[in-house]
């Protein structure tokens, strides 16, 4: 049984020195972390920062007992310790906030936080009054919101972020790990994050903070510690520029703006009108969505993930029906049409979930770069594959699109975030294209490929191609789109011209439409000047 | 095992961690692979490796039931030799007459006749015939991301249709048996494709429709083993008539051996089994949707389709089993004619990793244990039960290749078609 905080006073005193010395951790032949060297003072935010796939992730499950270091100590003040699980790590004094939340929806906030750690009355009642009295006081000493008998499933992403925060410190975490915090958060949320981390810095808990967003780091971190390929290259200084962050982090002088030419936009491609669409839940996903991209424009939706996005992508590509509303390629109605025939209208798809939609992991990185034309000529004579073309066509693609793999025969599973992302652009970019619909392109991708991929998605548009691109990640729609909108519970709630400023979309995202939605159910020619 | 997949040649451990060669880094020699092939639980060795803990498991189980094995334990502290020989003579004894059973047997090789020397493989042949059948059947389904449990009922329905035409039409010699192939085939696609088109029009999980279908085929041929016309008269047993010469496959090697050319069309099948699934576009479709359904159905594959047409497929390969077991190995139908096969089936391509290649050896192997048992029970005692224990603790070594690494300390890697197969209820 850990010890829960009793008190409400901040225990000064037993804030603790980490130490990582010389960690080291092997899977097989793949060396994720090697020899790394870190050092966490109390009271600091220290930022953990590194391209996907640098170590990260893994030296962190080191640190919270989830994995055994092959080699290399972990030092509390000075002392040697060896965490058997992530338990141990919690009586050490070591919290953790995962990506993905451990909370249960149908809990209360407190009923979650006592999870595991269940305090009793006499004859094994559970003592429910003292953990809403432990988290009411840790929510207010450092201001984190949290309404300890809400239920979880109606909180706001950024608040059951809290919660696990919440969590982490009832059971006296001294060093908090947030593992890149801010990938399902608005611009907002992550705003008042960084309020938290630095109430809680102030209050005397340490935080490692993983992320490999530049800008975040640099507001928020009190030293930076860059990682690549599973080792320490440097620290850093928040001062530091994030072309020099950037740099470091890929190992090379790195182009964080694209160059990007003025939109030539002729004829209207893709209109979509009045668009509903109901999800499995049977929500309304997409509400009452009208908009029409043009050939040779980026059309950007952006939003905070989960407003619809993701049904609206599926709906244009055929894979969700729409209750309601028309999509028209090219003046015909495509709506309802199959995947095949709407991809063989000359529409490329990049999805969101890449490894999920995108590619079949135990298929080869030839097989997987003929997915969707494999029964088309050259591929296919008659039932049989041409294996040679196959072949051919992917030592084409792996050369142009510069995937890094020791084979075209092995598989994509193989192949880091970047190279599945060049993988999955390279194949839908092989055919010619009327429209290009990209989801989330970068995501997950490190900063050396992020610039091809942003490139390629430039040169389809100027090769008259319309393209959608739908992002939560703000600054990628603010360097691509020509026009953005922006997805707030289903519906546009507003329209804007590239070049608006970062605040205003960012309010957008937040639900604060000043503008009224554009788009009504009559007009499918919504933003049709721009 | 994985020969119908050449181009897995060059990775290192289908099933294990590829260890990462650098672009452009020189390959490494064959002895390294090879070492790295055991050091990283590569799929073949995990399935050598199960199959002798398997025998070796086998083994103690013969010794523990032997009653002479058992006396001498008695009073093993006074004499543990005893106990040791009399064990090694049971274990001796019951896997030599497995191998009698199966391979040779000296004894009946001495006479000198054709029958004497190459009954055992004769035996083994034809055991493994249906199994081989049913294991591209249910591997090919696997590999569509289907589960069928339905190699029974497709193999008693497969059996139906080519029985009733092979002893009711009486057609020409050559023709008369084609045309009951391909009655068997039929019917079992037919059986195979409902639950098919079931799983694509309704979502029905093929795991409980399949079941199902093989209750409705066990009892629809118990209720035309009754009735006349298809009842064998003077109708005292539940047996059907005899199929007509004309529609029989032939043997092999003469009259007295009962392998015959089902065997060859077994191996037409895997033939066909491995062109379908690494050549051909329909195969790169039925394997994307099995590996992948979310990514298929976005690269614009009818997931639907797919899973009523390897359904179809699946269900034609069982119902060439029962063809087989109707037009050869026996020439009336009875109520146990799909013997276990349609199930044992399930382990066979397990066994063989769902490859063509790999179902052929694992129902080869099933179709020798299957032969040595009936000989390992008559000549010793050993209950032919045994070989189903050992079936089975391969197939639970196979499904479990953790066990295997921690047992052998191979290091760890992430599971491989094994595992999938042994957790793919949920598919």
């Amino acid at each position: 049984m850990l010890p829960l905080r009793f008190s409400s006073e901040p225990d000064l005193e037993v804030t603790l020195k980490l130490e990582l010395r010389g960690i080291t951790k092997r899977f097989g032949p793949v060396v994720a972390n090697d020899g790394i060297d870190l050092v966490i003072r109390p009271g600091e935010i220290h930022a953990l920062l590194g391209e996907n796939g640098a170590g990260k992730s893994t030296l962190m499950n080191v640190l919270y007992g989830l994995y055994q270091p092959d080699d290399g100590l972990i030092l509390i003040d000075d002392i040697s310790v060896a965490f058997r699980g992530p338990r141990d790590a919690m009586v050490a004094g070591i919290g953790m906030v995962h990506q993905h939340f451990m909370l249960i929806p149908v809990f209360t906030v407190a009923e979650n936080v006592e999870l595991g750690h269940e305090q009793t009355r006499r004859l094994g009642f559970l003592d429910h009054r003292k953990a809403r009295r432990l988290v009411a006081e840790v929510s207010a000493r450092y201001g984190l919101d949290v309404p300890p008998d809400a239920l979880v499933a109606d909180l706001p992403v950024g608040v059951q972020q809290r919660v696990e925060i919440v969590k982490a410190l009832i059971r006296n975490a001294n060093v908090l790990i947030l593992d890149e915090p801010t990938a399902v958060l608005t611009p907002r949320e992550t705003d008042d994050l960084m309020q938290v981390m630095r109430a809680l810095r102030d209050g005397g808990t340490s935080i490692v903070f993983i992320t490999h967003k530049l800008r975040e780091v640099r507001a928020v971190a009190d030293r930076i510690t860059v990682i690549r390929r599973g080792a320490v290259v440097g620290e850093a200084l928040p001062s530091a520029s994030s072309a020099e962050l950037a740099s470091m982090m890929v190992g090379r002088p790195v182009l964080l703006t694209v160059d990007k030419g003025v939109a030539t936009p002729g004829e209207p491609v893709l209109q979509v009108e009045s668009l509903r669409v109901v999800n499995q839940n049977g929500q309304v996903a997409v509400d009452d969505v009208s908009f029409s991209v043009r050939s040779g424009e980026i059309y950007a939706v952006a939003g905070v993930q989960g407003n619809g996005q993701t049904e609206l992508t599926e709906s244009l590509i055929g894979l969700n029906r729409p209750t309601a509303g028309r999509i028209r390629i090219d003046g015909d109605d495509v709506t309802g049409e199959s995947v095949d025939g709407i991809l063989s209208r000359g529409v490329g798809y990049v999805p969101e979930d890449r490894s999920h939609d995108g590619m079949v992991a135990g298929f080869t990185i030839a097989e997987n770069l003929v997915l969707d034309i494999f029964d088309q000529a050259p591929f296919a004579k008659g039932m049989s594959l041409d294996l040679k073309s196959i072949g051919d066509n992917a030592e084409h693609r792996v050369q142009e699109f510069d995937i890094r793999t020791p084979s075209i025969h092995a598989n994509a599973s193989t192949l880091s975030g970047g190279n599945q992302q060049k993988l999955v652009l390279a194949r839908e970019l092989s055919r010619p294209l009327r429209i290009l619909v990209v989801a989330q392109p970068t995501r997950g991708v490190d900063v050396g490929s992020q610039e091809f991929v942003h490139r390629r998605i430039i040169e389809e548009r100027d090769s008259g191609a319309a393209v959608v691109l739908i992002s939560s990640e703000l600054d990628e729609v603010l360097a691509l789109a020509d026009r953005i909108a922006v997805m707030y519970r289903g519906r546009i709630i507003g329209e804007v011209p590239a070049g608006t400023s970062a605040e205003q979309i960012g309010l957008l995202m937040a639900g604060a439409g000043n503008e009224p939605a554009q788009g009504g159910p009559a007009s499918g020619t919504a933003g049709e000047a721009p | 095992m994985s020969q119908d997949e050449p181009r897995r040649a060059d990775q290192p451990a289908a099933g294990g961690v590829p260890p990462v060669t650098p672009a452009g880094a020189a390959r490494p020699s064959l002895g390294t692979r090879m070492l790295d092939a055991v050091r990283y639980g590569n799929t073949a060795v995990l399935t050598l490796l199960a199959l002798l803990v398997a025998i070796v498991v086998g083994a103690l189980l013969i010794a523990v039931a032997d009653p002479t094995t058992r006396a001498a334990a008695q009073y093993f502290f006074s004499a543990p030799m005893d106990t040791f020989s009399a064990a090694a003579r049971a274990i001796g004894g019951g896997y030599a007459s497995l191998f009698e059973g199966a391979i040779y047997n000296p004894a009946t090789a001495s006479k000198g006749t054709l029958a004497g020397v190459l009954g055992p493989i004769s035996e083994t042949l034809v055991n493994a015939t249906p199994l081989i059948l049913g294991g591209l059947s249910v591997g090919l389904a696997f590999r569509a991301g289907l589960f069928n449990i339905g190699g029974q009922g497709q193999i008693i329905m497969g059996a139906i249709f080519a029985g009733y035409v092979g002893f009711a039409w009486h057609l020409p010699v050559v023709l008369h048996l084609i045309v009951a192939v391909i009655a068997g085939i039929v019917g079992g696609a037919l059986w195979g494709g409902i639950a098919g088109l079931l799983k694509a029009r309704t979502g029905a999980h093929e795991v409980i429709t399949t079941i199902m279908l093989n209750y409705i085929a066990f009892n629809l041929l118990a209720f035309l083993l009754g009735l006349r016309g298809f009842q064998r008269p003077p109708y005292g047993q539940a047996i059907s008539n005899v199929v007509d010469s004309n529609a029989q496959l032939p043997p092999l090697l003469g009259n007295g051996l009962r392998v015959h050319a089902g065997l060859f069309v077994a191996l037409l099948a895997a033939l066909g089994v491995w062109w379908l699934l690494s050549r051909s576009t329909l195969g790169f479709q039925l394997r994307a949707v099995g590996a992948n359904q979310f990514a298929a159905r976005t690269a614009g594959m009818s997931v639907e389709r797919s899973y009523t047409v390897v359904m179809l497929i699946a269900g034609a390969l069982c119902g060439l089993a029962g063809a087989s077991q109707i037009l050869g190995t026996n020439s009336a139908i009875t109520q146990d004619i799909d013997a276990g096969i349609g199930f044992d089936a399930i382990t066979v391509a397990l066994l063989g990793r769902a490859t063509p290649g790999g179902t052929v050896l694992a129902g080869l192997l099933f179709g020798a244990l299957r032969a040595g048992g009936v000989q390992m029970q008559s000549s010793t005692g050993i209950p032919i039960d045994l070989v189903q224990v050992i079936q089975s603790l391969i197939v639970l070594f196979i499904a479990a290749p953790a066990l295997i690494r921690s047992i052998f300390h191979l290091r760890a890697a992430t599971g491989g078609l094994g595992t999938q197969l042994a957790k793919g209820w949920n598919g």
